[in-house]
């Protein structure tokens, strides 16, 4: 199981390496979503993949009864879910901006604050 | 007494909650922010004074004992750098009075501030791997929204390369963090230390420090990993790009002291000569891209990546005393680089521009903004006795004791000189020289008295701060070197936590 999971994140990586390289900020977003999505599996499998019991204590005993899957990688998954949701909804807005107000979704026409002879942004 | 570690969490949150309530009344929010600011520098002193005094302090959140509850950790390091991010935010929260625009206050920037300083705080305080992922998250979030506000072209083109760099260090990170917890089993810092202490480099170990070394990197803006920070920075309003120089890059360099002396310290040892070759690198090539521009925000945004050189390079020759000169030199530059940025506001503000083509002539009107900018601009060259030349001599020093470390002393020493010509240079285009014809400075803009003294105030403090920690260096100097003599034997920092000695 921890092979195809493996193999998973693998692709996971690789696609959102790919969009990101691409010139498009679309794609670059997409990108960097695949890319946490990717962690966030990485994170799940190397967790161990314990087809187990949820971790609860019985009445009496002073701890679970294994077999038991560990908690601790979902809850911190949790956790990096809505950090990712939180993230790439303001990404999303911001490109929609960037659209507006550059007229293109091409990072080659983003350089004016590359430039040394302008003055970019002084107000 | 230990909650004293939840006070500067507890007090920016609170502001920024008390900022938003009074979401429609933007006077009252400049007060709270202001009140705020200045509870925060309180407590932070208090946390400072009780570190020095009892040493390392730790809470476990929700009473589960360490390594399953939350941990908030503070030792010498730690409180000092919550100390300093504390004073620098009362001193942008003081200039932004004046500089900040009524439609950036509409848009919520006293809470933004006060949420970036609760991510900054966080993340000098927890003693846990992934809690320091979610306080970076909670600055970046913050640092997005700012950098971004005033929705100018520029802005936005800043802001998209500065987003996607980021979130691409922030996923490497969550994976380095995933492979540590498959690898060891906890999160917690002191117990990850005990443990990798006891066990031998192998395996995968080196492969995550390496994945650290580069999501931190990002963050910190070391050579090659730092384009996303001049071509950003100096973007956003002046207070915002002082507090991003002061604060954000060195949060990154934090993280990396703190987990490569404490978690992979086998690592970093058996690496010495590449970090100190990235160290060097980092500081020649910004100095370079320093004397190349001709704005002075653009300028200054390449100088904090030389600046960052020195404190890798403290951080790779790995004695007390050039840890503690790193330490110093944080203190320092922090004070420096934004005394700079901040009189640069100024100037923007008087002139309309900070071309240093079209400037010119600006002693003769204003002989106060010019003598602190060139007292900011002579301590971030190092001449003595002013701050940075204490912080450069530690390192250096260290550097000539250690005996095989003589091209990274070659190459300070080099982009020490270098960093003198380009703040020659800037003083004197914008400030020494006749004004130029046509340019902006022949006819200042007008500006109210108090508008002026809440700049001038601000600016003042910092540049007066630097000339006080170069004059009676000792009392930091001493601090400083007890924390790092603190990140260099973590037992007291293991026992605090974990209440076992290693």
């Amino acid at each position: 199981m921890e092979s195809v999971f493996a193999v998973v994140v693998g692709i996971l990586y690789a696609t959102g390496l790919y969009l990101m390289v691409r010139r498009s900020i679309v794609k670059t977003i997409f990108g960097l979503a695949l890319l946490g999505n990717g962690a966030n599996l990485l994170i799940f499998t190397v967790g161990r993949l314990t087809a187990g019991r949820p971790p609860y204590v019985p009445i009496g005993a002073l701890e679970p009864l294994p077999p038991v899957a560990d908690p601790l990688p979902q809850a911190l998954i949790l956790t990096a879910i809505v950090i990712g949701f939180g993230v790439q909804a303001f990404a999303l807005v911001l490109i929609k901006r960037v659209y507006q107000t550059v007229g293109s979704d091409d990072v080659d026409e983003m350089t004016t604050t590359d430039r040394i002879a302008d003055d970019g942004g002084s107000r | 007494m230990i909650n004293l570690l939840f006070l500067p969490l507890v007090i920016p949150l609170a502001t920024a909650v008390a900022c938003l309530l009074a979401w429609k009344n933007q006077g009252l929010q400049r007060i709270i922010s202001l009140i705020g600011s200045f509870l925060l520098l309180i407590a932070a002193a208090v946390l400072l004074v009780t570190v020095q005094q009892d040493g390392v302090l730790s809470v476990q959140g929700g009473g589960w004992a360490a390594p399953f509850g939350i941990t908030l950790v503070a030792d010498l390091f730690s409180a000092l750098m919550v100390c300093v991010a504390a004073g620098m935010g009362l001193v942008v929260a003081i200039y932004s009075l004046a500089d900040t625009e009524a439609e950036y206050e509409r848009l919520g920037y006293h809470p933004l501030m006060q949420v970036l300083m609760l991510g900054v705080c966080g993340s000098f305080l927890t003693g846990d791997i992934f809690n320091l992922y979610v306080w970076f998250e909670t600055m970046l979030i913050a640092s997005f929204v700012l950098l971004a506000m005033g929705g100018k072209r520029a802005q936005m083109e800043g802001a998209i390369k500065y987003v996607v760099l980021n979130l691409i260090a922030s996923a490497l990170f969550l994976a380095a963090v995933g492979i540590l917890y498959g690898v060891a089993g906890t999160l917690n810092m002191a117990d990850l230390a005990r443990m990798l202490r006891e066990s031998e480099s192998s395996g995968p170990i080196p492969v995550i420090a390496i994945l650290f070394f580069i999501a931190f990197g990002i963050k910190a803006a070391v050579f090659p990993l730092f384009f996303w920070l001049p071509a950003s920075y100096h973007t956003a309003p002046m207070a915002v790009t002082t507090i991003f120089s002061a604060l954000l890059t060195k949060v990154g360099v934090y993280a990396l002291i703190r987990i490569f002396t404490l978690v992979f310290f086998a690592e970093l040892a058996a690496w010495q000569p590449y970090v100190l070759a990235i160290a060097g690198l980092t500081m020649v090539i910004g100095v370079l891209g320093a004397v190349a521009q001709d704005e002075m925000r653009r300028l200054l945004s390449f100088h904090i990546v030389s600046q960052i050189g020195y404190l890798i390079m403290g951080l790779g020759l790995l004695t007390p005393l050039a840890l503690g000169g790193a330490i110093y030199f944080m203190v320092h530059v922090i004070a420096a680089k934004s005394a700079l940025f901040l009189a640069t506001g100024m100037v923007l503000r008087l002139t309309g521009t900070t071309e240093l083509k079209k400037l010119g002539g600006l002693y003769r009107h204003q002989p106060l903004l010019a003598g602190l900018f060139l007292v900011a601009a002579l301590a971030l060259a190092g001449i003595p006795p002013l701050s940075g030349f204490w912080a450069k001599l530690a390192l250096i020093w260290s550097g000539l004791e250690s005996g095989n470390h003589y091209l990274v002393v070659a190459v300070a020493l080099l982009v020490s000189l270098l960093t003198l010509f380009s703040m020659t240079k800037i003083w004197a285009a914008a400030f020494w020289k006749g004004a130029v014809v046509n340019g902006a400075t022949d006819t200042p803009l007008p500006l109210s008295r108090r508008v002026y003294w809440q700049m001038a105030v601000p600016t003042a403090l910092l540049t007066a701060t630097t000339v006080l920690i170069g004059l009676w260096p000792e009392p930091l100097y001493a601090l400083c070197m007890d924390a790092a003599r603190q990140l260099l034997v973590p037992d007291a920092y293991i026992f605090a936590v974990l209440g076992v000695q290693p």
